[in-house]
């Protein structure tokens, strides 16, 4: 993180906890997770340009592999939680391996075709994960050594996970970054623009999809793994469609392609559901209005909104 | 082994289940076919149509063929919705990008699933058979099926075989197959290919509503049976071949007997079953197993 501002706002973050409100750091902790899953999504949709339609398959073996080990096998989290990136990095291979063979539509629908699998298994593998009831009571890491820290000691435990959320989603983040911005990463953006013409190059473009597709599934794994720590449980509807359209119209509201702007929209939504759901519980049709407005008025999202916005500002007079 | 009487129920109770599907899939498959979009909110006008047939069985009270006039008011109604949505809403994200066109229809499932939560709670509706087909049972082969099910497992392939005549022998359907190829083209020879594609838009929305009003009968409506009800039809259309219209019929042959004799065998995994097979014919035939590949 080179520019000081990125740092200013991971200051920010970990200053949450000191409002005091666990209300406050609740909302923090609930975006910051969402923020690193849309941000994993625009890997593939923003930055690569293939639209998947089960991306909450991966944030559900993520959730499922954290929550798995610590509440049955009582692992420590040091564990469960870098395995929940690799577990879903790894079904994200195989199941990616058949994704990039095809394009767009059929893309998409293959994509949402295995989230489906994931949660039928969810659904109904009752021995393992709960079935339907899915899996409550998921223990919080145990930090008790963050208890003899100066200044967060007479913190909460929720605080002090929130604490390790921001340090973690901060990491993941800064390394996606750094893919984004690396040869690699341009190379994905190339193939956005045109496929072809990268094949005409020499460049394997089923290979880079491949990778993109894996790095996404074990980044969106890894915010499932603390997700479902976060929520306290881990249900099956963390694979089921509709949560990967929620991710889709986050990195969309925020902007895709930029790299803040998923980020963002998580900020947004889940602000603006916080405020929306004390006036009326119909936040579906209130989101679908917002969606459809931003479809209509701003397609290139909050950001792309927002960088237009400036240039008119500086427009020369 | 299950005896004779009891494989044969079961497949029918699959049957049954397939021209349901057929109904909802061949407006969503019509629709890609033409458009070339994958219509969520199809879904919801199948919920949209259950809760419509129960609306004007309210209004019309009792009396001889009520169902029959609800049904057909309830599809009747939402074509209009569904023309209404593509003349002022989604005619304007023809040129934007797929997954814009996506969201939009996303979108409409919010927007319309909400509202029909605001007009009928969540409370499960429930509408009582005609009594021409209620209550009465045909026993074949030592299996009982009610009438209304008959009924349903006759009407899919009638229907099935009109919509086909359309397409093929009338001018409309020769103009709707033409927009599938080529729509710049059919534009130039001086047909309105704006006017046709609300016309597919209204043609589609007709099936899926008459679908969810055919249904109320032996399912209680309930909110989030669209959301439920459109992933099923994707997996039909997808393994039929999106846009292809024996594709759907034959798509929908097969989950309904995949489905039925899944949870006859494998009871706990006959949902798995079904999306595994989606995605086995998507790496094997993405085009599906009758449709034709797209160029």
């Amino acid at each position: 993180m080179r520019a000081p501002w990125e740092l200013a706002l991971l200051a920010a973050a970990l200053l949450v906890p000191a409002l005091g409100s666990r209300f406050y750091t609740f909302l923090a902790n609930d975006v910051l997770i969402w923020a690193l899953f849309a941000t994993s999504l625009n890997l593939l949709v923003g930055y690569t340009g293939l639209v998947s339609f089960g991306h909450a398959a991966y944030f559900g073996i993520g959730a499922y592999t954290t929550g798995l080990l610590m509440k049955k096998l009582s692992l420590p989290f040091l564990i469960a939680f870098p395995a929940a990136g690799v577990l879903a990095g790894g079904f994200a291979l195989l199941f990616g391996f058949f994704c990039v063979r095809l394009t767009r539509i059929y893309f998409a629908m293959l994509t949402l075709a295995f989230a489906q699998i994931v949660w039928a298994i969810c659904f109904k593998w009752n021995e393992v994960t709960g079935g339907e009831q899915g899996m409550p009571e998921i223990p919080y890491p145990s930090l008790d050594w963050m208890g003899r820290l100066p200044l967060v000691g007479g913190l909460r435990t929720s605080d002090h996970f929130y604490l390790v959320t921001v340090v973690l989603v901060a990491l993941c983040l800064w390394v996606l970054r750094r893919v984004v911005g690396s040869p690699f990463g341009r190379m994905l953006t190339t193939i956005r623009e045109n496929a072809e013409r990268a094949e005409f190059i020499g460049v394997n473009v089923r290979r880079y999809e491949l990778a993109a597709f894996v790095l996404a599934g074990a980044f969106a794994g890894l915010a499932g793994g603390l997700f479902g720590i976060f929520n306290r449980g881990v249900f099956p509807d963390f694979a089921y469609w509709t949560k990967s359209s929620e991710v889709l119209i986050m990195t969309l509201l925020g902007g895709m392609g930029t790299f803040y702007g998923p980020a963002l929209g998580a900020l947004a939504l889940i602000l603006l559901n916080q405020q929306i759901v004390s006036y009326t519980e119909y936040w579906p049709f209130v989101l679908g209005t917002i969606l459809i407005v931003l479809l209509f008025v701003f397609p290139g999202g909050l950001a792309g909104a927002a960088g237009t916005a400036l240039r008119w500002l500086r427009r020369p007079a | 082994m299950p005896d004779f009487s009891f494989i044969f129920a079961q497949s029918i109770s699959g049957l049954t289940a397939a021209m349901f599907l057929f109904l909802i899939a061949a407006g969503l498959s019509l629709i890609f076919g033409v458009l070339r979009v994958l219509n969520f909110a199809h879904g919801t006008f199948y919920m949209l149509g259950a809760y419509a047939a129960f609306q004007f069985m309210q209004w019309l009270g009792p009396g001889r063929g009520r169902f029959w006039l609800a049904a057909l008011g309830a599809a009747a109604a939402i074509a209009l919705l569904g023309g209404l949505v593509e003349r002022f809403l989604f005619r304007h994200l023809y040129g934007a990008e797929e997954l814009y066109q996506l969201l939009f229809t996303y979108a409409l499932v919010l927007v319309l699933g909400d509202a029909a939560k605001m007009l009928w709670g969540t409370q499960q509706k429930s509408v009582s058979a005609p009594p021409e087909l209620g209550g009465k049972a045909l026993s074949l082969f030592g299996a009982t099926i009610p009438y209304y099910n008959l009924f349903i497992i006759l009407l899919g392939p009638v229907i099935a075989l009109g919509f086909w005549l359309t397409l093929q022998r009338t001018r409309a359907g020769r103009f709707i197959r033409a927009a599938a190829l080529d729509r710049e083209t059919l534009g130039a020879l001086g047909v309105n290919v704006d006017a046709l594609y609300t016309w597919v838009f209204v043609l589609a929305s007709f099936l899926g509503g008459l679908g969810g009003a055919l249904i109320s009968p032996m399912r209680a409506t309930t909110p989030g049976m669209d959301t439920e009800i459109i992933v099923e039809a994707f997996v039909v259309v997808v393994i039929g071949g999106l846009g292809s219209f024996w594709g759907t019929f034959f798509g929908a042959l097969i989950y309904g007997q995949v489905l039925s004799f899944g949870i006859l065998f494998f009871p706990r995994f006959s949902i798995f079953a079904v999306f595994a097979l989606m995605a086995a014919v998507l790496i094997l035939r993405p085009w599906g197993l009758l449709g034709r590949p797209l160029k």
